[in-house]
């Protein structure tokens, strides 16, 4: 080939390599413009004060009421109880597979967390329909076990694989030399385990329970096929609830094209988007700390 | 404390931190086991080569089947070229400044946005604006979208992985920088990227929420596959079947073969990517 042509065709492919860059960039411009966009169209319509706090969310009813205050609780409820479950199960887990498991048992270990990882939130929400909701009602003695406890067990289960494999590394990454000074003074391992090396990496867990927090605030088929779905503020774990995914998921399919019913459910993404984002920066903000400190 | 009370409390921290690995693994067993012990009676040729009927009460989950491959071949033909471009130019090209700083950081951030806000935005985008319409393609795109941090991010990986003198080598025998690129380092990187990619499609085809809205249809009669109409898809089938069906009780053994379906295609997807991933350590040393 003439060396003009080769010439151009790499200037060509430059440019083309560059234009993707720019088009991820595009892309987060535009979910965050059509979420704001649409967002703005219901705030002319509810005020935004209303809508945060208000107590009731029936937006099919007779005077349509769009308080979002019910769905932000049950996240939040469904959220929480999923992270009760979750945080020691992962941590604990990660520290067994870091410290106590040998190369082995490793071998077998990450691959089943990877395999949990992969297993599609549909299933494990149908898995709560059939397991775990006959379960629940039979142990509570209810008429169905599609509840905020159901939800809480799903999402744990879902979020437990990013807890696990973040805090893994983070303990991992602990220096050695740290676990032998304590050795060294004669602290047991599991001493070594609590007071040195768990706080040692201590901004990691941090991070990995943020991702999971993010992860669980976000999934929508688990909440949606297991939670039973109203829209009322919960009082227990044994209450149904509604989260804000389920109720996108759920409405968007029903609701006529621009009324103000469809411009709710923008607003409530936009409200689903900025939750995730504070999870997901407070996680990235301690999984750089964490780097920071332990930089080879 | 005496040396024995010291080992009693050993064996019982140790069993503490056992059990809760016992239990995740126990959390993966009643999953497999469910899926596998009551879908596998369901499971057969005819199952999965005959299109449902009956209302779904009868027949296999060919029409999903099909859907779900089709759908997870637009994601592919969409994301791979479009994530590695990008990858290329953040590792190859990009100088560390605030635009890529800022780009970098809208990787990161577009892997954190829920599943469902992409379902929303692909409803605004392809199916409103560009007037798809609810249709395998509008749902194909949007489930690209979806998947295009994570093929960026682990193609990015794999590039860093090529050392510097490979790419100086190329240069210095005279290669452009395109060239260098094309037939030197990608053919390099070629199974870290194939491995990423195969475990962002197994993520793509279990999705069901950004399809909800963008063309998953409840029951399709007859030819499927048309690129803008709209297709059955397995994870939103499984959904359907266990959730909003009229019979639910009647269709169950249907739906666990369903699942069991979908759980073998993404299995045997994420497989491929531990089999290439292997292939490669091994060549590697």
């Amino acid at each position: 080939m003439r060396y003009k042509t080769r010439i151009s065709i790499d200037i060509l492919f430059k440019g083309v390599f560059k234009t993707t860059g720019f088009l991820v960039l595009a892309l987060l411009g535009g979910i965050f413009a059509m979420l704001v966009y649409n967002s703005i169209s219901f705030f002319l319509d509810i005020k935004p004060l209303d809508f945060i706090t208000g107590m009731e969310w029936a937006p099919t009813a007779k005077t349509p009421k769009y308080g979002m205050l019910p769905l932000i609780i049950s996240t939040t409820f469904v959220t929480f109880g999923a992270m009760i479950i979750a945080i020691p199960l992962g941590i604990g887990t990660a520290a067994f597979i870091s410290e106590y498991a040998g190369s082995r048992l490793k071998n077998i270990l990450k691959p089943a967390i990877e395999m949990l990882a992969a297993i599609p939130s549909v299933v494990i929400g149908f898995l709560g329909i059939v397991v775990l909701s006959p379960g629940i009602a039979n142990i509570a003695d209810l008429p169905n076990g599609l509840n905020a406890l159901n939800g809480a067990i799903l999402l744990a289960i879902m979020a437990l694989p990013t807890i696990i494999t973040v805090a893994e590394d983070a303990i991992h990454a602990v220096p050695n030399a740290y676990k032998e000074a304590s050795y060294g003074v004669g602290a047991t391992k599991w001493q070594t385990l609590r007071k040195v090396i768990i706080p040692a990496a201590a901004p990691g867990i941090i991070a990995a329970v943020m991702l999971g927090v993010g992860r669980a605030i976000g999934e929508t088929m688990t909440v949606l096929m297991a939670t039973g779905n109203a829209a009322l503020i919960p009082t227990g774990m044994f209450d149904s609830v509604k989260t804000m995914t389920a109720t996108i998921a759920i409405e968007m399919g029903e609701v006529p094209y621009q009324t103000t019913h469809y411009y709710a459910l923008y607003a409530i993404a936009t409200v689903l988007f900025f939750m995730t984002l504070f999870a997901n920066l407070v996680g990235e903000f301690f999984i750089n700390r964490f780097r920071k400190y332990h930089a080879v | 404390m005496q040396y024995k009370t010291n080992r009693l409390s050993s064996v019982i921290e140790w069993g503490t931190l056992l059990s809760t690995t016992l239990i995740v693994c126990f959390f993966l067993f009643v999953i497999i086991w469910e899926i596998v012990s009551k879908g596998v009676s369901s499971l057969s040729l005819e199952f999965v080569s005959k299109v449902p009927s009956a209302g779904m009460t009868k027949g296999g989950i060919l029409t999903p089947i099909i859907g779900t491959v089709l759908l997870t071949l637009i994601t592919a033909l969409f994301a791979i070229p479009f994530g590695v471009c990008c990858a290329i130019y953040l590792n190859e090209y990009a100088e560390n400044n605030w635009l890529t700083r800022t780009i970098r950081a809208s990787i990161r951030n577009l892997s954190g946005v829920p599943s469902i806000i992409y379902g929303l935005f692909g409803l605004a985008l392809f199916v409103q604006a560009l007037q798809f319409g609810t249709s395998l393609i509008a749902a194909g795109l949007t489930l690209g979208l979806l998947s295009l941090p994570y093929i960026i991010t682990t193609t990015e990986e794999a590039l860093k992985r090529i050392p510097n003198s490979t790419r100086e080598a190329a240069l210095a025998v005279g290669a452009t920088k395109f060239e260098t690129i094309k037939d030197v380092v990608l053919p390099s990187a070629m199974s870290g990227i194939l491995t990423g990619v195969v475990l962002t499609l197994s993520r793509a085809a279990g999705e069901t929420a950004p399809i909800l809205f963008t063309g998953a249809a409840f029951y399709i009669n007859g030819t499927t596959g048309y690129l803008n109409q709209e297709f059955m898809a397995l994870p939103y089938h499984l959904y359907m079947l266990s959730t909003q069906h009229q019979s639910i009780d009647q269709v169950r053994p249907i739906a666990y073969g369903t699942a069991l379906v979908l759980v073998i295609v993404v299995f045997l997807l994420n497989l491929t990517a531990f089999y290439i991933r292997y292939k490669y350590r091994k060549n590697e040393n």
